[in-house]
């Protein structure tokens, strides 16, 4: 797969100590969910906040998503927690 | 009509503006003007001189967010003219954060509309606020009332998806 862009935001960024990933993903990597286990299998402060999956909102090209939708084909994938603008 | 930016907007300019794209349709004209509030009122920090609020954002999709918003709105309550005006970066006590502004045949809509678009905006466009003073830092957090209140407009789709 082409080379993909992961964001990081917020309290989710300073947990991570950055604000973006560029990976290159597996082919078994499919779903948002496959993909936050694969970051986790990289990185252990990923683990730590992927496991628990609910307080995480995410985005695919900009667009929501829930943790079943497809990375196939995607350029940005953005992991954030619930916004808090307004 | 969006924008997200940087620096302070004048809100009476803004609805000036919007104004005067109503083509003399418009009844009504209802605007909200969300402000930092002193959140170390009742706190050991308050008083601290650096007390700041810090907008984070997510450059592409907040703009994204807030057309799809206002696109809702248009579709629900055919006003003549809104305008969304979102600031981001790091504001003090008593700054103008976010301005919505709704002109409409009657004020049943334009009120409803403003409602609309704030309860909307303040659940998905995405923004995060970090408060700090003194040596204190917290991120906000969602709060339920404000996803309540975006459901209770029980949009058949949410503006945003997903």
């Amino acid at each position: 797969m082409p080379e993909l862009r992961v964001l990081y935001f917020a309290s989710l960024r300073e947990r991570l100590g950055r604000h973006e990933d560029h990976v290159t993903l597996p082919d078994d990597v499919v779903s948002i969910r496959d993909l936050a286990v694969w970051l986790g299998q990289r990185d252990t402060a990923a683990a730590a906040a992927f496991a628990d999956p609910s307080q995480w909102h995410v985005a695919i090209d900009q667009t929501y998503s829930d943790w079943d939708g497809s990375v196939c084909g995607a350029r940005e994938i953005a992991f954030f927690p619930p916004v808090t603008g307004g | 009509m969006i924008r997200v930016q940087q620096e302070p907007f004048d809100a009476a300019a803004e609805t000036a503006r919007l104004r005067s794209k109503d083509r003399g349709r418009s009844g009504a004209v209802v605007t909200f003007t969300g402000l930092v509030r002193d959140f170390t009122a009742h706190t050991d920090d308050h008083g601290s001189t650096t007390t700041t609020m810090t907008l984070e954002h997510y450059p592409g999709m907040t703009e994204a967010a807030l057309e799809q918003i206002e696109a809702a709105a248009q579709a629900r309550f055919k006003p003549d003219a809104m305008t969304i005006i979102h600031r981001f970066g790091t504001l003090g006590i008593g700054e103008e954060i976010v301005y919505v502004g709704v002109a409409a045949r009657h004020r049943a809509e334009a009120f409803a509309a403003a409602m609309f678009l704030v309860d909307w905006l303040k659940t998905r466009a995405p923004f995060w606020k970090l408060e700090q003073a003194g040596n204190q830092r917290h991120w906000v957090n969602s709060q339920d009332r404000d996803i309540t209140a975006a459901a209770q407009w029980e949009t058949i789709a949410d503006p945003v998806g997903a």
